[in-house]
């Protein structure tokens, strides 16, 4: 079975959430920004493990980018 | 200068060719004297064809170049004669590590298996094969090196090529039926002929030293990332024979190339890495590179071959090990046509074949390139976030790519292999057509008395060969002798687990079981390879009529007799 990309909610804190996300970009410069997001893609990417998913949340990023 | 090989010098000598008055015709020219154009001429001298070979220089390579010969391009090789003295003299090598500044992260074995005549790779300078093959050449007697000889113009007409030869006298003409252009990446053939030649540009330079040293370095493949003697780059290190090791830097687009050529830019980075050991400079070259090829390898009459082809970047050892598939494929085909054996149009699944195996290591190239290499800001955060996460997480280090070693092409799907029975009948482990055979260690009892050890792919040849599973006490079908008296003969090759009667005929002895494992036989299948030695169909059972439909697919026969009709 190839699973598909879930959007519906399912953060259960979705406001702690993000304050975690901004705590870990927080006094960091542009570079470094951008390994640590490139980072987290790879690890999550990794996790979830299904490539179809991946790609499709690629897919949506970049339309709506 | 090089401390450790002498080029050899070849004369130049006048030829009646260059005589004014009519123009020579030679069947086939190959242009082009490097590591491609001299394994084709001897391919095609093994296969009984004269060559006329072309080449502007008066020696072979400056320079150590390809220097990883893959384990299909020493079986080639091997066929080719010189296989065993590329091995005994270069360096056999299985393993790699990817450090990242100071450290290890990341480290490969190619798992050496044991059974096989030749190993996974062997480091060997390219000078020394090329000389080797033009010795090879000599022997087999077939081929005329003419060198100084420098194609200016090729011009393809309805009947032949049309070639204008420039030498040290002067120029002159000759005519061929077929032309093998194997003169490298700025091919002066493609050029004349007004081929586009497309694909990506890598906007970065690259400093090969080859350094003579005595080190204790182990015989590995070491890359690194960031080292913290040569910061924010990259660095690989090969050994070679003669104690000649291979260096490769990074140095980025706006590096200058001459200037980074001078021994007071390159001696200083050689003492970061190298600290207190002595060495002594062989060879420098700066190199930016390409990924592109022709869209047909196949232009009428003219065939393109190696670098004039495709161009890949180093990484992964394709260019060389691509360039020795080339030949090896279409030797035969051509070899083929010329004794009236097959059409002309079996000449046009080179094209079919080679282009996707070129494809393939043009993807693998860029792949790594662009990983040694990002091309942007955001591809540099991604390639050091991978770097970074590879020391404590092994999922990353799936990710560093610092190139994808040449591994053999399968022509599955090729015109010319004819489609094999389900994976139900034959077994999961059954070598697909398309495949080169593996080889494999083998008891030859051809011979009365004892038997002798030899391998798989020495005794399999170089025409078409049935292999043949049978049990000791399974009687021999009929039908095989006569096989091997048609044109092109199919000569049978019997493989049984232990002696038995063979009826004359050439027979195997896999004592060790590895014959079966690797090619996936069951009792009783018949596999039939090409002259190549790549498998053109296999069957669960002998059944005469099938191999000689399958050998004529092979030789390009049916889509023939379907032109003709079109044709008429």
């Amino acid at each position: 079975m190839t699973r598909r990309l879930r959007t519906e909610p399912r953060l259960a804190d979705a406001d702690g959430f993000y304050e975690a996300l901004m705590a870990a970009y927080r006094d960091l410069p542009e570079e470094a920004a951008a390994k640590l997001s490139a980072k987290l893609i790879l690890l999550l990417a990794n996790h979830i493990g299904e490539e179809a998913v991946v790609r499709e949340a690629l897919e949506i990023a970049r339309r709506e980018g | 200068m090089p401390t450790t090989y002498q080029n050899p010098r070849f004369d130049y000598r006048r030829c009646a060719d260059q005589e004014p008055g009519a123009t020579a015709h030679h069947p086939v020219v190959v242009v082009g004297a490097g590591l491609v154009g001299l394994t084709a001429a001897v391919d095609l001298a093994s296969r009984g064809v004269a060559t006329l070979l072309l080449d502007e220089d008066d020696t072979v390579s400056f320079g150590s170049r390809a220097i990883c010969f893959a384990k299909r391009s020493l079986e080639i090789a091997d066929r080719l004669g010189v296989g065993e003295r590329i091995r005994d003299k270069g360096i056999t090598w299985n393993r790699g590590k990817v450090f990242l500044r100071d450290r290890e992260i990341y480290g490969f074995d190619l798992l050496p298996e044991p059974g096989h005549a030749y190993p996974a790779f062997v480091n060997l300078q390219q000078y020394y094969v090329e000389e080797w093959l033009v010795e090879r050449a000599h022997q087999l007697g077939l081929t005329e090196i003419r060198w100084k000889n420098r194609v200016l113009e090729a011009v393809q007409e309805s009947a032949c090529v049309r070639l204008t030869v420039e030498t040290p006298e002067g120029p002159y003409a000759i005519t061929c039926d077929f032309l093998l252009a194997c003169d490298g990446a700025r091919s002066q053939v493609r050029r004349s002929l007004g081929l586009a030649f497309t694909g990506q540009v890598f906007q970065d330079r690259f400093l090969i030293a080859d350094v003579v040293m005595k080190a204790d370095f182990p015989t590995e493949r070491w890359f690194w990332f960031d080292p913290p003697f040569h910061p924010g780059r990259s660095v690989l290190l090969h050994r070679q024979a003669d104690d000649v090791w291979r260096i490769d830097f990074q140095l980025g687009w706006e590096a200058d190339p001459v200037a980074e050529k001078q021994p007071e830019r390159v001696l200083p980075r050689l003492r970061a890495m190298l600290g207190e050991r002595r060495f002594e400079l062989e060879w420098v070259s700066v190199y930016t590179f390409q990924c592109r090829r022709l869209e047909r390898f196949r232009q009428g009459r003219v065939f393109f071959l190696g670098d004039a082809a495709h161009q890949v970047s180093p990484f992964g050892a394709r260019g060389g090990n691509g360039g020795l598939q080339d030949a090896d494929n279409l030797c035969w085909k051509l070899a083929a046509v010329l004794a009236g054996q097959a059409p002309e149009a079996l000449l046009d699944s080179y094209d079919a074949e080679r282009v996707p195996a070129a494809d393939e290591n043009i993807l693998n190239s860029t792949r790594s390139t662009d990983f040694i290499t990002p091309k942007s800001a955001a591809s540099r955060a991604f390639r050091d976030a991978v770097l970074e996460l590879s020391e404590d997480h092994a999922f990353a280090r799936r990710l560093v790519n610092s190139g994808r070693l040449s591994l053999p092409c399968s022509y599955a799907g090729s015109p010319l292999c004819t489609p094999g029975e389900s994976r139900e009948e034959s077994g999961e482990a059954a070598l697909p057509p398309g495949s080169p055979c593996p080889d494999a260690p083998v008891l030859d009892s051809e011979r009365t008395g004892e038997a002798r050890s030899d391998w798989l792919l020495r005794r399999l040849g170089d025409g078409f060969t049935l292999l043949l599973a049978l049990e000791p006490r399974t009687p021999l079908p009929a039908g095989l002798a006569a096989l091997a008296g048609e044109s092109p003969p199919v000569r049978p090759l019997l493989v049984s687990s232990g002696p038995r009667d063979s009826g004359g005929l050439p027979l195997l002895i896999d004592a060790e079981g590895l014959v079966a494992a690797r090619c996936g036989l069951q009792p009783g299948a018949a596999l039939l390879f090409r002259p190549d030695q790549h498998l053109a169909a296999r069957w669960p059972r002998f059944d005469p009529a099938a191999v000689r439909a399958a050998r004529d697919r092979a030789l390009g026969i049916a889509a023939t007799a379907e032109q003709e009709v079109f044709a008429t």
